[in-house]
């Protein structure tokens, strides 16, 4: 899996992105947050405030429910502030 | 079909209005909304945009053709700059030709609306105290609802 960050969140991280294998257990966004947030304190601390993350699946907005596999692009960030 | 441009230069908002206007006399409304740096309180020294190369433009393309589907529009162009802005530079430029005006109106709010809200973009202001993400507006997400019907 491609994970890629923006904003803050990339600030955070300390990247703006990275190849992750996926573990079998994790099939949700909500689950793959989790699992992230369990990697070490600095992903824990990137990814406190859920409901401050919005997540895309392969380009695509979605809500924290949606499937994830392998092979896809997640990218995480905060409310979008463009206009 | 919308013409749709992320980049770092700046545009000219009467030369793309007349590019949209170029060989057609079948409209007769052209609204455009002009998006700038705004400096509140004198403190800001730059406005930095990033964005989600990609899914910028497919979100962009995906709102515009959202609005040729609700409105007759007979064109529509969306650019949306990136990269760091001094105050009172410009940010985004949207306009729409129909035939009749309320077409035009209505759909350039609706793409505004609809671009605060999902284009992938994040700003982050230099300021004399230091730099800081700009927070999303929740009147950004309540303007959303009058347009789900």
């Amino acid at each position: 899996m491609q994970l890629v960050y923006f904003a803050w969140v990339k600030e955070r991280v300390g990247k703006s992105e990275e190849t992750l294998h996926l573990p079998e257990h994790v099939n949700t966004v909500r689950e793959l947050l989790s699992y992230l947030s369990g990697i070490n304190e600095i992903y824990a601390h990137a990814l406190a405030e859920p409901e401050k993350l919005r997540v895309a699946v392969n380009q695509t907005h979605v809500k924290l429910d949606h499937p994830v596999i392998d092979t896809d692009e997640v990218a995480i960030f905060p409310p979008v502030t463009g206009g | 079909m919308a013409h749709v441009s992320v980049q770092q230069a700046d545009f000219d908002v009467g030369g793309e209005i007349e590019a949209l206007k170029e060989g057609r006399t079948d409209a007769g409304a052209f609204v455009s909304f002009t998006g700038t740096v705004r400096d509140m309180d004198g403190n800001l020294k730059s406005l930095t945009l990033e964005h989600y190369p990609g899914m910028t433009e497919t979100e962009l393309a995906r709102i515009a053709g959202e609005a040729e589907r609700r409105w007759p529009l007979l064109g529509c162009r969306i650019i949306h700059r990136f990269g760091t802005l001094a105050p009172g530079d410009n940010i985004v430029l949207v306009i729409t030709a129909s035939a009749h005006r309320r077409a035009a109106f209505e759909a350039a709010e609706f793409l505004m609306d609809f671009l605060k809200t999902r284009a992938p973009f994040w700003k982050k202001e230099a300021t004399a105290a230091g730099d800081a993400w700009v927070d999303a507006k929740t009147d950004d997400d309540d303007a959303l609802e009058k347009w789900q019907s």
